[in-house]
């Protein structure tokens, strides 16, 4: 089924794409067909910048168990870092 | 009469006079014929929709897939092209009808046009043949596996979309809709609901659900495709355009 969940956000960093680096503006997280993974819906990820052009895109397709696992890492790498340094780099 | 067909990428004017890209393929010679607008699905202009405009071409129409997302990402990859519409809430519908108008008007200005048009449209691009035959004058519709032509879209999603059962009375041709009885967008029963508001209308309407396919069983390229139900559907559509594309 083409589930259509879709959510959009405000990102900050950086990505690298198919024309190298770019500063990044935008996600798009949603849950749906892959163009290329080898399954019938994955979760899919489209870091952008949409000022820049369609192509100043990193996109990528997980399965659902490894989305939630990077999900997870994401959030023990973060809440392992000290607060200061976190503050630390917003303000640089 | 040959088997050669040319097929290439063109431009006119779509919705407001905006220049859009499109996908047309046609037979070379042969008689005057009927044209196929063909709506590509979410994932966008992709080859596998290509594919499927020349198939008709090779089935003796003449057959047009616009570029719905070329204003967004003009000579983007199809992919990034999707990513860029997907974030922005899909296509609007007005712009959706004003682009088919104006591919249905590129057929039959065709020298071998019979002057009949018909839209297919595969997932998004379901909902929005039904919605085109809703609008524009045409000849037949096919709708494969359209999502929210009855139930509303959940809500918190960006997708610009909205139910169209209310529109059924509208329908200007005879409409072939061919689902998967798996999917879940459209359900069996929203499936259901939308052919008894079109029979209640007094529509007329031929709906084929094929058992152990899902959502976009008639995608090649992707792990949803059913040969069975796709091999199937291919024969419904076939005689579906020969009753309704045929030159009077």
């Amino acid at each position: 089924m083409c589930t259509y969940q879709t959510t959009t956000l405000g990102v900050s960093g950086s990505g690298k794409g198919a024309r190298g680096w770019f500063p990044l503006t935008d996600a798009t997280v949603y849950f749906d067909h892959p163009v290329h993974a080898s399954a019938e819906h994955t979760l899919n990820i489209d870091l952008r910048n949409p000022e820049r052009g369609p192509d100043s895109r990193v996109a990528v397709e997980l399965d659902p168990d490894a989305a939630r696992a990077l999900a997870e890492a994401i959030l023990r790498t973060l809440e392992a870092v000290p607060q200061a340094l976190r503050t630390a780099a917003r303000s640089v | 009469m040959t088997d050669a067909m040319r097929a290439e990428t063109v431009q006119f004017p779509g919705d407001g006079g905006d220049t859009i890209e499109a996908y047309l393929a046609q037979p070379l010679d042969g008689p005057p014929t009927g044209g196929v607008v063909v709506i590509h699905h979410m994932p966008g202009y992709d080859d596998g929709t290509k594919e499927i405009t020349r198939r008709f071409a090779a089935m003796g129409y003449l057959a047009v897939c616009p570029n719905l997302y070329y204003r967004e990402a003009p000579g983007a990859s199809p992919d990034d092209a999707a990513a860029t519409a997907r974030a922005q809430g899909g296509v609007p519908d007005d712009r959706l009808v004003g682009d088919v108008a104006a591919a249905a008007s590129h057929l039959r200005a065709l020298p071998t046009s019979n002057g009949k048009v018909a839209t297919i449209g595969y997932c998004s691009g379901g909902r929005q043949s039904f919605l085109a035959a809703c609008s524009l004058d045409l000849d037949a519709a096919v709708d494969c596996y359209g999502a929210f032509v009855i139930a509303p879209p959940p809500e918190g999603l960006p997708l610009k979309v909205t139910p169209l059962g209310d529109r059924a009375g509208d329908l200007s041709c005879p409409i072939l809709g061919l689902f998967g009885s798996e999917d879940q967008y459209p359900s069996p029963d929203e499936v259901a609901e939308l052919e008894s508001v079109l029979t209640d209308a007094g529509k007329p309407l031929e709906f084929h659900t094929f058992e152990g396919a899902g959502h976009a069983f008639f995608a090649t390229d992707r792990s949803s495709y059913r040969p069975e139900a796709a091999v199937e559907g291919w024969q419904r559509i076939a005689d579906f355009f020969v009753r309704h594309l045929a030159t009077d």
